[in-house]
């Protein structure tokens, strides 16, 4: 039946696709962060239910795509923002740059999914979260223990082996620090992250790098975004993904519309596309945790049962107190560290 | 009839016309957007008037003084190392009967064709923890930091420092050398008081160029510098770290300091630089032999095996399965479409891009370099034009795209219809490579006598005869050299147009970049190869072209 529905889908597009019908569809620009693999199935499947709506995408990481947003907000380029991360969608917030939209199934999200104002400003769609990938045959070459917990990291076999992105360049550095200290309190949280940075070897610029690292054996263990560890194992990497006791810092995606583009009726038919149904069965291909609770999201290589592990963030808080552990963090641990 | 020197000319009044439309240009590329960001500097995140407060916080912060003595000695490293393989090699090229000459021409350009990626694959494919060679590297060292940096810069710098040194070098007077031998001069004397000389300007330029980018490039330290903080990496993690801008702009102005240096040093040097082909110059024609010849084949032979040998690891890394557990051979990676959302669309922007940049960027660079360098009077229109026109050298490419869309995408500034367009995009990257192409031209138009002009002009031919029958046809070696350095220019640059695509617009290199950080790196590899394939197709067509050419207009020339 699924098989079905796609090959319509597929077939509908077609005909969407032939150049009559394009002069009379709406471009709606829509600004993304998501997995290039979410990409192509969204667009697909928004324009062969909204036959009137073309979707042009802009992707790329959470911190380009930010900067823009924030560059261009004296002439919004964006319709819609369409998976970014929510303290991105915040930034956006604060400059008065979000129009207030209640799409059609709201109800139908998480009350977690959901901005608390009335009419809503934004609405979650994936979370990610921070995990620890484990090379195996590297972990086994310095006899190191498999970890379980976030105290296995300062075990001393894993002395200049670990790698986790700098939280001065990337959103998922920042969410693991937010996380730890949320999690052990804010004086065991740098107590813990000083004994952790003898065994850093590297803090990456990217929440991506990490992963990869470790899959390629560059690096033994690895701190940052869930995805990239799962999808390094699947493409046939020798890591192991770990989720450590103790709390997993994560962070929200969402969807918003901008506010005084031209498009906005087109650009609120994508906003209700990507709450329905059909939208969160696509991203829990790749999203392990999403917006709605009818959706049974199990992407492959995926660790069961996450949910219960992640830490109850506040994100405004988060948000607000940015700066200070930015300024924290890179006093102890960004300049004086030599190469390794 | 009064005699009257120094008249001012129809000429004159044409060519100060045709300067002043080069510094609105530059004003409008280079001036007003950079200034619409760094003022930004004296502003706080909500907009309002600060004065020096950000300069004050960002020096008050221990870790500048690291980031920024951190960037001038690997800058300098990289000039070390760079400038005397370049002159090496420039030399055999252009002065000895080193074959095959037109071989290593064509692998020194190698490094142009690749994106920044690829060097920073290939370095940790060969020299990482699991890197092939890496049993050669000395214990306890590793290719994340300094030497990363410094390697793979010196990979990228290369050919640019070879075409300013090779078009210094190339344009040589013959009778300095008989004279010079007629005296029983040694060739040792020979090399110091008649061929330095006359490549100073391009060696200074080349010293110029390869310092300032390795200073404000931040896309290798991103990759393979690991935990050594440079000053590029700093803006990196002010703009798209915490999108800070304030901070980014005051930094981004920290890293004008060395261009402003340049600029000052250039102008010196431009003082002290006589013509080398005069009127009645006859070209050096190189003579075999047989010592010399071999010890320039050794001198181009060790970088141009170092570049091949990078070029082929990520070759390679294209076409196996998953690195380096599963070394099978495939060619799925080239299936675009499954990484990326525009698949081999990226592809076709990207040539869009380049054939566009480079044909209109060249007349434009030519034409703004001649100007500068012929005009008689309008001392401060050739002083604005040297001076914006080394500009975009010293800054970041993302903070050129930042100032960009603050500039671009202004609601007040009618230019605001480029913006989300191919247009900008392509205006964009000449101006980013305006520096290099401006005295590449700067650096040929040196070695051609002002005597030539000085002729025409009392012979009452108009100036534009003049070009179009002398100069054009000697420049036209430079004139491709240029073209091929903003197409090459073009199909790699990223960190600058990552702000600026659209949908429509996006760009092999963009492409890359993306399929690198979803951890698609053998696709990134094969996009990069595909593009590299591009850029050596064009390149096989300059050299065809500059062949063809040469035989057609070089004759009077040669003896």
């Amino acid at each position: 039946m699924r098989l079905l529905s796609a090959l319509a889908a597929g077939a509908l597009a077609l005909l969407a696709a032939v150049p009559a019908d394009a002069q009379t569809r709406t471009r709606v620009t829509v600004y993304t962060a998501l997995e290039t693999d979410q990409l192509a199935p969204l667009k697909t499947a928004l324009e062969a239910r909204h036959r009137d709506v073309e979707v042009a995408w802009v992707r790329d990481s959470t911190g380009v795509i930010t900067a823009r947003l924030l560059a261009e907000r004296a002439n919004p380029q964006a319709d819609v923002v369409w998976g970014l991360a929510l303290s991105s969608i915040l930034l956006l917030d604060r400059d008065n740059l979000l129009e207030p939209y209640a799409p059609a199934d709201l109800a139908g999200l998480k009350p977690a999914f959901r901005d608390p104002a009335n009419p809503p400003k934004w609405t979650g769609l994936d979370a990610f979260l921070s995990f620890v990938g484990v090379n195996v045959p590297e972990l086994a070459k310095v006899q190191g223990r498999m970890p379980t917990s976030w105290d296995d990291l300062l075990q001393p076999s894993l002395r200049g082996r670990i790698v986790m992105p700098n939280p001065a360049s990337s959103g998922t550095g920042y969410l693991q620090v937010y996380a730890w200290l949320q999690a052990m309190g804010e004086e065991r949280g740098w107590q813990f992250m000083d004994r952790l940075h003898e065994n850093i070897a590297v803090y990456t610029h990217s929440g991506s790098a990490p992963h990869v690292q470790a899959a390629r054996g560059e690096r033994t263990v690895s701190i940052g975004l869930d995805m990239r560890a799962v999808r390094e194992k699947t493409q046939g990497a020798p890591l192991e993904v770990v989720v450590p006791t103790g709390g997993i810092g994560w962070e929200m995606e969402a969807t918003a519309l901008i506010r005084g583009r031209p498009n906005a009726a087109a650009a609120r038919k994508v906003i209700d596309f990507s709450v329905s149904k059909e939208a969160h069965e696509i991203y829990g291909r790749t999203y392990a945790i999403v917006g709605r609770s009818d959706v049974n999201a199990a992407p492959v290589n995926y660790p069961a049962n996450v949910e219960a592990q992640m830490l109850a963030v506040d994100f405004a808080r988060m948000a607000a107190e940015r700066e200070r552990i930015l300024a924290e963090w890179t006093r102890r641990y960004d300049g004086k560290s030599a190469p390794r | 009839m009064s005699i009257v020197r120094a008249t001012i000319s129809r000429d004159d009044v044409w060519m100060r016309a045709g300067l002043a439309l080069v510094v609105a240009g530059l004003i409008g590329g280079i001036a007003l957007p950079l200034g619409s960001l760094f003022w930004l500097a004296v502003l706080n995140r909500d907009g309002a008037f600060v004065g020096l407060e950000n300069f004050a916080r960002y020096a008050s912060t221990p870790a500048l003084a690291n980031s920024a003595w951190n960037s001038v000695w690997t800058a300098a490293a990289t000039v070390v190392i760079v400038v005397p393989l370049a002159f090496g090699y420039a030399y055999a090229l252009t002065r000895t009967c080193m074959k095959p000459r037109w071989l290593f021409n064509a692998i020194a350009t190698i490094p142009l064709l690749a994106p920044s990626l690829l060097p920073a694959i290939a370095l940790i494919y060969l020299f990482g923890n699991q890197g092939l060679l890496r049993p050669l590297m000395v214990e306890g060292g590793t290719i994340y930091g300094p030497s990363g940096i410094i390697a793979a810069h010196v990979f990228f710098t290369f050919p640019q420092a070879l075409v300013l040194i090779a078009t210094a070098l190339a344009s040589a007077d013959a009778r300095l050398y008989e004279a010079a031998r007629a005296l029983k001069t040694s060739p040792w004397r020979i090399f110091w008081t008649v061929t330095v000389p006359g490549a100073r300007y391009g060696v200074i330029s080349a010293i110029v160029v390869v310092f300032t980018e390795v200073v404000t490039d931040f896309g290798v330290a991103k990759v393979i510098g690991g935990q050594f903080p440079v000053l590029a990496t700093d803006v990196y993690k002010q703009v798209v770290g915490q999108q800070n801008f304030p901070m980014g702009a005051v930094i981004g102005l920290v890293l004008l300091l060395p261009a402003l240096g340049a600029f000052f040093v250039d102008r010196y040097v431009q003082k002290r630089q006589v013509a080398l082909l005069t009127a009645r110059a006859v070209p050096l024609e190189p003579k075999p032999d047989a010592a010399r010849d071999w010890v320039a084949f050794g001198l181009c032979a060790i970088p141009a095996l170092g570049i091949l040998m990078i070029f082929a690891m990520s070759a390679w890394a294209s076409v196996i399965q998953y690195w380096p557990y599963n070394m099978a051979f495939t060619w799925r990676h080239y299936d675009f479409a499954q990484t990326d959302p525009a698949g081999w669309g990226a592809v076709w922007n990207t040539l869009v891009l380049a054939v566009l940049t480079a044909t209109i960027g060249t007349p434009i660079a030519f034409a703004a370099a001649y100007l500068a360098d012929r005009s008689r009077g309008a001392e401060a229109l050739v002083t604005i034009t040297r001076l914006l026109a080394v500009v975009p050298l010293a800054v970041p490419g993302l903070v050129m795209g930042i100032a960009y869309i603050f500039f671009f995408n202004a609601p007040w500034n009618p230019l605001n219809i480029l913006y989300a367009t191919m247009a900008l995009l392509v205006l964009n990257t000449i101006m980013r490579q305006f520096p290099v192409t401006f005295l590449t031209a700067t650096t040929a138009l040196k070695g051609i006598d002002r005597e030539f002009e000085q002729v025409s002009a009392s012979l009452k031919v108009p100036l534009w005869q003049t070009l179009r029958r002398v100069i054009l046809p000697i420049c036209i070696p430079t004139l491709l050299i240029i073209w091929i350095y903003f197409f090459l220019y073009a199909a790699t640059t990223l960190s600058s147009i990552i702000f600026l695509y659209v949908t429509d617009t996006k760009t092999a290199a963009i492409a890359i970049i993306n399929m690198d950080e979803t951890g698609a790196t053998a696709s990134a590899a094969a996009m990069a190869m595909v593009i590299v394939v591009i850029a050596a197709v064009a390149k096989a067509l300059q050299l065809l072209a500059g062949y063809w050419l040469d035989r057609r207009h070089a004759q009077w020339r040669k003896r």
